[in-house]
């Protein structure tokens, strides 16, 4: 009945309305329209539609107890790793605490690899060493997981960035929670007296695990909380808006003015951490509020169905490749081999003559090689 | 000789500036930077302070990866001078004065590291670094094995370490025992100037994070530095001690000053026939334990010098080590440690004397394990 499309009856692009964002110190902010070409569109979904995916099949895995330990999952804020990676180049820097796997994704690290990494590995993208909170790749520094920790990490590659004199720049983030650490306004105080070029994303999903924003903070204006250093507050459930933001910030920490803050405000469907079912604190109500709602991947979709970027059609082909590279990447996360036991002692330093590392006792040596 | 000499030296200085602090002649004295010659041959007196000031100057020429930050260390030439000249001559990029902010500016030399320099974080004394100590072990330490070599962390944390004098609980720990616990640092901790030079040097040309545990009551102290120890490539490997002292009836083991107050115990005990070797060890971690049991298969005896608290320390350690390798066999009696006392330092003269290890609590330990 419905004849197929041919590519040429959609849009190249489509011009979109974005809330306008909430300002600290700042005259101007980012653009309230957006351009979404339908390639972007594609692949804004595809990247989004991928790590949703990856962290459901976490879910199973963990269930299943395939994956040990901590496992924080981040779908619902998709559209703050997607949106902020397109606005950045591969030559600029990302850190960010323990709710990794969508921004190591959105970085480069392939799923088979994160996936490999949560299920202990040796295919792993730190050999099955780290684990969840510790992913790394080029230009990503994880992966952190002392809260707030990776604050200060970021404003010393921010540093780096400045010394080096390429013009990059370091996206440094942290959550509601972390938002209250001191090392964090010491940060905000270095970063500005020095004008490092970094931008600070506070992803506020409304809890530092099972607490409230209004039972954490005395004030809840994290945009604001930099004081001296100019703020702004983003719808981050659309990617859109995360990207523009982003453009903005960037721009203005390019040119030299110093450190900015950004404000993203996201929801987190899972719990804090799988060991969190997440309705102790916050209600079933609320979650499907959001879920219905606000949900980033259902909101460019609406976007670029109704505005002939694409079609249902097409988007259910990406959903389709997307399990299947989901379920091959959990498959071979599943058959790795564990990294083999004469490596337990490796990568203790770096550039290092191999030397010998004691085991639980003093029979038992292990070589550590670097 | 020399060590006996640069003994000699401190001994006069001590007497010249009391309680560690300079006097105005003793300042004179060593306001020249290269030292001051001794004799015809190339060697020259060079204090602790001047020697990490050369290691510095040296690296921060050498490889423009490298720079200090730190309270005080660019426009105050550093709190106890060891930056001293360096600021005016590479300015705000390479020196860098931090506000008092030891977690913050601890954990953006950490990412500085991370992201390709080679940052020395000066603490101005390690009491601090408890305050940054999350970044010293879970963000250096730790980051190479955690991403399995993918992110390396090529940095030096240093500063003074230990007892000063006067100065009291708050700001006369050693912290050598906690670093030293840590799988993924390196410690190292200098006694004479050429050790101050040369592990200075090592350990920010190294691409691990580098613990350097300075003293300040060394810093104004003079020693022989030998023609090759001045040159601008004389490095001290890290991992391997130093033999300051040959002898055949007891091994004592020691790091930082209390190897002086060794070297001055053996000076004493040879006049009553008894020869003890003085091991310097230089670095803590890794820990030069071959060279130690090499010497008590020699000696048969084994004493081990420290200034921080006895539990759980770096003479512990030694102890435990010795036990589970082949010079066990070997001694005729229990290893020994001489250690600061158990206690929170007390301010009195009188009690912080007997709270650190004096020369006389050397000997009387020696005594004891030579049953003599």
């Amino acid at each position: 009945m419905v004849a197929s499309r041919n590519y040429t009856d959609f849009a190249n692009e489509a011009t979109f309305e974005i809330k306008k964002c909430d300002l600290h110190r700042l005259e101007e902010g980012p653009s309230t329209t957006a351009v979404l070409t339908r390639e972007e569109g594609l692949h804004y979904y595809k990247t989004m539609q991928t790590i949703r995916r990856m962290e459901l099949k976490s879910d199973q895995l963990y269930k299943q107890k395939i994956i040990r330990g901590f496992c924080h999952l981040y779908d619902g804020q998709e559209a703050c790793c997607v949106g902020l990676e397109v606005a950045i180049k591969p030559t600029d820097h990302v850190i960010t605490a323990y709710r990794v796997h969508g921004f190591a994704y959105a970085r480069g690290v392939p799923v088979r690899t994160i996936l490999a990494e949560l299920t202990g590995r040796k295919g792993g993208c730190a050999k099955g060493k780290g684990g969840s909170m510790h992913m790394y790749t080029k230009n990503f520094y994880g992966g952190n997981g002392i809260v707030g920790a990776q604050v200060p990490l970021g404003a010393g590659i921010a540093l780096a960035c400045k010394y080096f004199g390429k013009n990059e720049v370091c996206l440094t983030l942290y959550g509601d929670g972390a938002a209250n650490q001191g090392q964090i306004f010491e940060t905000y105080n270095m970063a500005a007296l020095w004008k490092l070029p970094c931008v600070f994303i506070c992803e506020n999903n409304r809890y530092g695990m099972g607490t409230s924003v209004e039972r954490a903070a005395a004030s809840t204006d994290y945009y604001k909380r930099g004081d001296f250093i100019p703020g702004l507050r983003v719808d981050g459930m659309d990617v859109l808006s995360v990207r523009e933001a982003t453009k903005f910030a960037t721009e203005y920490c390019r040119a030299g003015k110093g450190p900015i803050l950004m404000e993203l405000q996201t929801y987190r469907y899972h719990g804090h951490s799988m060991s969190d079912p997440g309705i102790s604190y916050r209600t079933r109500e609320e979650i499907q509020e959001v879920r219905s709602k606000s949900d980033p991947i259902t909101l460019l979709k609406d976007r670029m169905i109704n505005n002939n970027l694409a079609s249902i059609e097409e988007l259910k082909e990406i959903d389709v490749a997307v399990r299947k590279e989901i379920e091959e990447a959990a498959q071979f996360a599943t058959t790795d081999p564990e990294p083999p036991l004469e490596e337990l002692g490796h990568h203790i330093y770096f550039n290092e003559p191999p030397f010998e590392v004691r085991g639980p006792n003093q029979w038992i040596k292990y070589k550590s090689v670097s | 000789m020399a060590a006996v000499a640069a003994a000699a030296a401190a001994g006069a200085l001590r007497r010249l500036a009391p309680g560690g602090r300079q006097g105005p002649a003793a300042g004179r004295l060593l306001q020249l930077r290269r030292g001051i010659r001794l004799s015809a041959s190339a060697a020259m007196q060079v204090t602790v302070r001047d020697a990490l000031n050369q290691a510095l100057d040296e690296e921060l020429e050498r490889d423009e990866r490298v720079f200090l930050l730190g309270e005080e260390v660019a426009q105050y030439d550093g709190a106890y001078k060891i930056s001293r000249g360096l600021w005016k001559k590479y300015g705000d990029k390479r020196i860098i004065d931090t506000p008092i902010s030891e977690m913050g500016f601890t954990g953006i030399a950490v990412g500085a590291a991370m992201a390709g320099l080679r940052p020395v974080c000066e603490f101005m004394t390690f009491n601090f670094s408890m305050q940054a100590i999350d970044q010293v072990i879970n963000s250096a330490a730790k980051t190479c094995y955690m991403s399995a070599g993918s992110i390396s962390v090529p940095i030096v944390f240093r500063g003074p370490n230990g007892a000063s004098a006067g100065v009291a609980a708050q700001h006369s720990q050693c912290f050598a025992a906690w670093y030293a616990h840590c799988p993924g640092l390196k410690v190292v901790s200098p006694w004479s100037s050429e050790d101050a030079k040369g592990l200075l040097k090592a350990s920010i040309r190294d691409d691990n994070p580098v613990v350097m545990l300075e003293n300040e009551l060394l810093y104004g102290v003079p020693f022989e530095m030998s023609e090759e120890a001045q040159s601008k490539d004389f490095v001290v490997p890290i991992g391997k001690a130093k033999i300051e002292r040959q002898g055949t009836q007891v091994t004592l083991v020691s790091h930082s000053r209390p190897v002086g107050h060794c070297l001055e115990a053996a000076a004493v005990l040879a006049k009553e026939g008894v020869e003890c070797e003085v091991i310097n060890l230089r670095t803590i971690r890794p820990m030069d334990i071959e060279a130690i049991e090499a010497s008590v298969v020699k000696t048969n005896h084994l004493v081990t010098v420290e200034g921080g608290w006895p539990q759980f320390g770096v003479g512990a350690e030694v102890c435990a080590r010795i036990m589970e390798g082949p010079a066990f066999n070997y001694l005729d009696a229990p290893a020994v440690r001489v250690t600061g006392a158990d206690v929170p330092m007390p301010y009195a003269k009188i009690l912080e004397d007997n709270c650190i290890p004096q020369v006389k609590d050397i000997i009387f330990a020696v005594k004891k394990t030579l049953n003599i």
